[in-house]
């Protein structure tokens, strides 16, 4: 049997062996060979693509999504979702404008106020993590709902705490969280060192730790996790509070850019998100994943909307339209590749 | 004209007078090959009227592939079949359901929300007009019921029907149109005694009006008792086809494993002490296992036997922390035991329950073979990040010792060959140095050679002294290799078997409930 089993697999391998091949390649190096082609494209357009200040520029609008992408990705791998990061972005950043401006009126020091500011950020980003988790999981409700109904709460809360206006960061108080964005150290702005940071941390957590392994494993078959005496549920949570942190994380970066907090922020991140994990390569449907395949992702949506500003070839309100092709272009490249 | 026919003459044809030497249906040369693996090869079998011809195999043996290609639901890889003489369209469900082939399905193929009317004339409706005919329908439904000697109602929904009444349902389904051939595959894996005497006498009623019966089963018992010609199968190939009173029981055991028992199984050695290592009082499983206690011995082998449904699955998952349980107590070493999921069980008890599933709840199989080794004791290949060069190390161990055929240790595990996953996951449970384990049918769909394998493997683990439990349905299995068998029926503990009392008759009276006094259980 073993050597018929033999001869059937090269056999099959002979067959399939060009689109087999071209399938691995573009499934494997596909959202890298994208972003090169994206990178020459942009050069030849406009001269001034490569040069360092829009790189640093490219790379430090990536940052937000980016972060974001990351924890989307440990969701992905466990096989559930998160529609509700963007919301959650704008729930946070609207919370800590509020408190920072009222410790910094008290009478405590800017700076002691902006990192409290900043604690209860990342501790509101677990929480809301760990509120995703437990719906899905001890809720038993599926994670696609839980994050709809969460998105549409943090949503409300923060027009309701913005009273349907606009929240404002203190402008002095500003001016002194300013250099979290934009300053640079060896070059590199801050943001960029905070997503480089936060993909290497990323990368070794899925490939490297049992964590990882139990998240993949759990996103591929749940059933034979629990009979692995794997804490599937637990899994799932963690997946969910490492994406409220990434999305705390992201969002400490972005008061001090716009220094303010509306109804419209963060809209659609989710969306970019989830995108640039699924352009990356990661399967939607969980088990297998891949965090620089993420960054790479979010550099491409990043970088469509930057050609498009630097040159007038298409139209940037057709911004959009362009990141949609790129999606479905990368999951049909997915299912090529997915049927052996 | 097919129409014609069903309408007017009775349920069941005459066996063709022109030429009784001409089998009814013949498979030839038939070979099946499901990728890489061939469930069938170069098989020649055929079916006279009137004749009752038992397949007999151990699970996997491709009894259940040969009858799904002989009814037209799957099409041979190579070979034909022929109907009187005659080849036919192979994998055509439609034309040899035309020619009266019937298949009856081991899981019942009934619409379980539509009556029993409906269902006996499903796709097949009389019609008047536009309309059903609800009157010939009614008529003739009542005749089959009666033919198969089923006391049900017309009108009763399937859903609320018992699962023997579904059965002779499905079979008064089968002739409701005209039937030349009549295949049914392990009909009475689901039955008592009592409704499956009610079954022989049914099929050998057809039989005796020219109905060609195809019966597969792995219950020597009742292939002794029913038919006139037995075929062996084993891994895909046909051992033999003799006439049925020329097989002793033990001949016919000896030609489905291919060998003789002694070497099938390993020696049985009876274990060394007396110490008890697990005791369980008054376990229940809400709505599976009804107030269980039994106790299990170092270095012992015991079986878990009974029919399909009568709570041992629930029983061990219950036990082991997978499935919620209302009551009960579980001593460890004299030492009683707390714990509210399987991790905690498999820490405290020092325990491993193996799955029936093997691709459902076993392996990932879409994750390579080391990667499925470690999962379950992963803690065990470092704490924090996994070590690779370890993994790797310790299953190319177990690689070694398992005799795992595999070529490329990157591929998914759903490419090796079942005996081959089979022992990935005896390695896989193995990684934490268990106890005890617990082998929920441990060699289903798997290969007579794996087969005798696992079961020389179980016995050598046991004379190491971890205990094992074994649940199996393959009676010759619970026989073989346990020193001590407990047999469950509906929900309950009804027995405990030693030494002597540890044979088929006894084994079928207590999972069954009703006294097995028959002649043909004594021979």
């Amino acid at each position: 049997m073993n050597s018929a089993e033999s001869i059937e697999a090269s056999a099959r391998e002979q067959r399939g062996f060009e689109l087999k091949t071209l399938g691995r390649w573009a499934r494997e190096g596909g959202p890298l060979i994208a972003l090169l082609l994206l990178i020459i494209i942009g050069q030849i357009l406009n001269p001034n693509f490569l040069r360092w200040d829009n790189v640093t520029n490219v790379l430090t609008r990536s940052a937000f999504v980016g972060i974001i992408s990351v924890g989307a990705t440990f969701v992905i791998v466990t096989g559930q979702i998160d529609l509700s990061v963007g919301a959650m972005a704008a729930f946070i950043a609207g919370l800590m404008i509020i408190v920072i401006n009222r410790l910094a009126e008290f009478g405590l020091g800017q700076e002691l106020a902006i990192v409290a500011g900043m604690v209860i950020g990342l501790v509101v980003g677990l929480i809301s993590g760990l509120a995703n988790g437990i719906l899905s999981t001890i809720g038993k409700i599926d994670s696609f709902i839980v994050t709809l109904g969460t998105m549409g709460i943090f949503r409300s809360l923060v027009t309701f705490l913005a009273n349907g206006g606009t929240l404002t960061l203190d402008s002095r108080v500003r001016e002194t969280y300013r250099p979290v964005f934009y300053d640079s150290w060896l070059y590199v702005p801050i943001p960029v060192w905070v997503l480089a940071a936060v993909v290497a941390v990323g990368w070794v957590a899925l490939t490297k730790t049992r964590f990882g392994r139990y998240c993949r494993a759990v996103g591929s078959n749940a059933e034979v996790s629990h009979y692995s005496a794997i804490r599937v549920n637990r899994i799932r949570v963690v997946a969910f509070i490492v994406q409220g942190f990434c999305v705390a994380l992201a969002t400490l970066l972005y008061v001090p850019r716009l220094g303010s907090a509306s109804s419209s922020t963060g809209v659609l991140w989710e969306l970019e998100a989830i995108t640039a994990v699924v352009v990356g390569g990661t399967a939607l449907r969980g088990g297998s994943g891949r965090v620089w395949g993420s960054i790479v992702g979010a550099l491409i949506l990043t970088l469509i909307g930057n050609i498009l500003n630097l040159t007038s070839l298409i139209s940037v309100y057709l911004n959009g339209a362009v990141q949609g092709i790129i999606i479905l272009g990368a999951a049909l490249l997915q299912r090529t590749s997915r049927t052996r | 004209m097919l129409a014609e026919e069903q309408s007017s003459s009775p349920a069941v044809v005459p066996p063709d007078p022109v030429s009784p030497k001409v089998p009814v249906l013949a498979g030839k040369e038939i070979t099946k090959a499901f990728g890489p693996v061939k469930v069938l090869e170069n098989v020649t079998l055929d079916a006279f009227g009137g004749e009752i011809h038992a397949i007999v195999g151990e699970n996997g043996a491709g009894k259940s592939t040969l009858m799904k290609i002989f009814a037209g639901l799957l099409d041979p890889t190579s070979g034909e079949v022929r109907f009187r003489g005659e080849a036919v369209e192979a994998g055509n469900l439609r034309r040899m359901e035309q020619l009266g082939v019937r298949f009856i399905h081991q899981e019942l193929n009934l619409a379980e929300d539509l009556r029993v009317v409906e269902n006996l004339f499903l796709g097949e409706e009389p019609r008047r007009g536009l309309f059903l005919d609800e009157g010939r329908m009614r008529a003739k439904g009542k005749e089959v019921l009666r033919r198969v000697g089923a006391d049900v109602d017309l009108d009763a929904r399937v859903s609320a029907l018992r699962i023997s009444e579904k059965q002779l349902v499905e079979i008064a389904k089968a002739i409701s149109q005209q039937a030349t051939v009549l295949i049914l595959d392990e009909p009475t894996a689901v039955l008592t005694q009592r409704e499956a005497d009610r079954l022989f006498e049914i099929i050998e009623s057809f039989a005796a009006e020219g109905v060609s019966i195809l019966y597969i089963s792995h219950r020597l018992e009742e292939v002794k008792r029913l038919a006139t010609r037995i075929s062996i199968l084993r891994d895909g190939r046909l051992v033999a086809t003799r006439r049925a009173t020329e097989l002793a029981p033990s001949e016919i055991v000896r030609l489905m494993v291919g060998r003789s028992l002694q070497d099938y199984f390993p020696p049985k050695k009876s274990a060394s002490n007396n110490q008890v290592v697990l005791e369980v009082r008054h376990l229940s499983v809400p709505g599976y296992v009804n107030d269980a206690s039994f106790e299990l011995k170092k270095g012992e082998i015991l079986g878990f036997a009974g029919l399909v449904g009568a709570g041992r699955t629930e029983l061990f998952e219950g036990l082991m922390g997978l499935r919620k349980t209302s009551s009960g107590t579980i001593s460890r070493d004299g030492q009683p035991t707390r714990y509210t999921d399987y991790r905690q069980a498999v820490a405290q008890l020092r325990a491993v329950y193996l799955p029936e599933d093997r691709k459902g709840k076993g392996l990932v199989v879409s994750f390579d073979a080391p990667t499925n080794y470690s999962l379950l004791g992963l803690d065990r290949f470092g704490s924090w990040f996994v070590d690779h060069r370890k993994e790797r190390n310790s299953f190319r161990k177990a690689v070694e010792q398992f005799k795992i055929k595999i070529s490329d240790y990157s591929m998914p595990v759903a490419r090796l060959s079942g005996g081959n996953q089979q022992k990935v996951v005896l390695a896989k449970i193995l990684t934490i140095d268990p106890e005890i384990i617990i082998f929920d049918e441990p060699t289903r769909g798997i290969d007579v050679g794996t087969k005798a394998q696992i079961y020389q493997w179980i016995g050598r683990i046991a004379e190491e002294g971890r205990s094992c439990v074994v649940i199996s349905s393959e009676l010759l299995e619970i026989i073989g290799i346990c020193h001590r068998v407990i047999v469950m029926r509906s929900s309950r503990i009804v027995a405990n078997l030693e030494g002597n009392s540890i044979n088929e008759d006894l084994i079928m009276l207590y999972a069954t409930g009703v006294n097995p006094a028959k002649p043909y259980l004594s021979s």
